[in-house]
């Protein structure tokens, strides 16, 4: 065995490890996540939330689970039943890739490249593809209905989302996730998210509408939609979907986390554990969001968007470069 | 022109924050929410439930109700029935009929309905002797559409006997 192919066998080894363990790390916090959004929504509303189903009804979510495992799947008759089954997978499969370049810790990094920005942007554009597909491939009015507004938000959301995340790469002078949290330091002035705060709340409102969250959740619209894109899932059909979301929200939170709040820096505690605690509290307050605002019209998602979101993230923008030119 | 803009945007700021701010302390707030079978509330005596009827402060088992019938005109869906015993005549059987029946100032029988019943009040209200009220028993419940079908002086009856009962002093450990 030449060096070659040991390097290769190694690389690989370490990429198949990685995604085993992103598979369960995916599974995992969707589990958690959806105890801790119905504990929120709970608590906001004065209810204790699930309660029976294992201690604090933590065991709530695996009996969910297995609910929508055991329920039949249905393919609509006058569905395209190759775009519609492509849809979920679809919407999952990306989900993975984007865990690659994700900075954990200094120690795991399991591809090192130096597009992990790109990478990750790239792939969570993919999500769109599969919405559509799923709005189209149901023909169901309220799908196809959810499916455009979901093209439209993606489309109006990804510009502001890109110009706020070059912003924070332009000051780092890098796209690789772990060089630009290693030009943080542990303390919060050392993060990107207080040296460019406005570059954080532009690039957490789109995280919120990138990931169909309330209140930008339109897609989904229960009340005009019935379930928007996937009003004819069920089953795990739509648990992957709801799969798919959740691990967006974790992606999302990541990054927020890794380009304005310093990833896995952080004193006392090992790097893994600053990183985790900091996506969570992300995710705590896109949970706090949703069960706080109704959802918005869609002419105020697309004028957010577009009339305020985009120009001030262009000003951002500049003044980033400016600050990079003077490397302060 | 702009100003008012930025200041229209900082309003929305600011009550974004309030809502925020709202469900935050709501979040922290001690939940309203009572795990039913482990707890109960403790304002039963509030409970709108069942129409019952309300027994003579010196004779309990005995009805205020003086059969006029007038709850079960004012009754808008028709569940409450008062029979009374029809003056026989001679050589007659005892008769039942709905009341009022001249002679008679107590009830046969008080039938009441509650599948039919929509809890308006509207049979307390028109009682002139004051003598219906809503019971506060929650424990209503059937399988079976027949046991609504409640004669209340049966009802009145058992209340009686079970008060007459807790009432008994308890026999005091020596």
């Amino acid at each position: 065995m030449n060096a070659f192919s040991l390097l290769f066998t190694y690389t690989a080894a370490r990429l198949v490890l990685w995604m085993v363990l992103m598979f369960a790390f995916v599974g995992l916090n969707a589990l958690v996540l959806v105890w801790v959004e119905r504990k929120v929504a709970g608590y906001v509303q004065l209810r204790p939330g699930p309660l029976h189903v294992g201690p604090q009804g933590l065991l709530q979510p695996l009996a969910d689970a297995v609910k929508l495992m055991g329920k039949q799947l249905l393919t609509p008759a006058a569905g395209d039943k190759v775009l519609f089954w492509a849809a979920p997978l679809l919407a999952f499969t990306p989900v993975m890739v984007c865990f690659l370049p994700m900075p954990f810790d200094p120690r795991f990094n399991p591809l090192p490249m130096n597009l992990g920005l790109v990478l990750i942007l790239a792939f969570s554009g993919l999500g769109v593809v599969s919405l559509c597909l799923a709005g189209w491939g149901s023909n169901n009015k309220w799908s196809l209905l959810g499916a455009a507004r979901a093209v439209a938000q993606s489309v109006a959301y990804e510009v502001p989302l890109l110009l706020s995340a070059m912003a924070v790469a332009i000051c780092a002078g890098s796209l690789d996730l772990y060089t630009i949290v290693g030009r943080q330091g542990g303390w919060p002035w050392q993060w990107y998210g207080v040296k460019n705060p406005l570059a954080f709340v532009i690039f957490l409102i789109c995280a919120v509408a990138e990931t169909n969250r309330a209140p930008f959740d339109l897609p989904e619209g229960e009340s005009e939609l019935t379930a928007g894109f996937h009003t004819e899932y069920s089953g795990m059909g739509f648990g992957i979907f709801f799969l798919a979301e959740y691990a967006n929200m974790v992606i999302v939170s990541g990054v927020a986390a890794a380009l304005f709040l310093g990833g896995w820096q952080g004193p006392f505690l090992p790097g893994v554990w600053w990183f985790l605690l900091k996506i969570y509290g992300i995710l705590l307050f896109i949970i706090w969001l949703r069960w706080t605002f109704p959802r918005v019209r869609f002419d105020q998602l697309l004028n957010l968007s577009w009339k305020w979101l985009t120009p001030l993230a262009l000003l951002d923008f500049a003044l980033a470069v400016v600050m990079a030119g003077m490397r302060i | 022109m702009i100003f008012s803009k930025i200041k229209d945007v900082l309003k929305g700021l600011k009550s974004l924050a309030t809502g925020l701010g709202i469900t935050g302390r709501a979040f922290c707030a001690k939940k309203v929410t009572v795990i039913y079978p482990q707890e109960e509330v403790d304002n039963l005596s509030t409970f709108r439930g069942m129409v019952e009827l309300i027994g003579k402060e010196d004779a309990p088992e005995e009805p205020m109700c003086a059969a006029c019938g007038n709850c079960a005109k004012a009754c808008p869906s028709n569940c409450i029935t008062i029979l009374c015993p029809i003056p026989a005549k001679e050589g007659e059987a005892a008769q039942m009929g709905p009341a009022p029946q001249k002679g008679a100032r107590t009830p046969g029988r008080f039938i009441m309905d509650f599948s039919l019943c929509c809890l308006c009040g509207q049979c307390i209200g028109s009682c002139a002797r004051n003598g219906l009220q809503f019971s506060n028993d929650p424990y209503v419940v059937s399988f079976n559409r027949k046991d609504f079908q409640f004669d209340l002086l049966k009802r009145l009856h058992s209340q009686a006997h079970d008060r007459s009962d807790s009432d008994l002093p308890k026999a005091k450990p020596e």
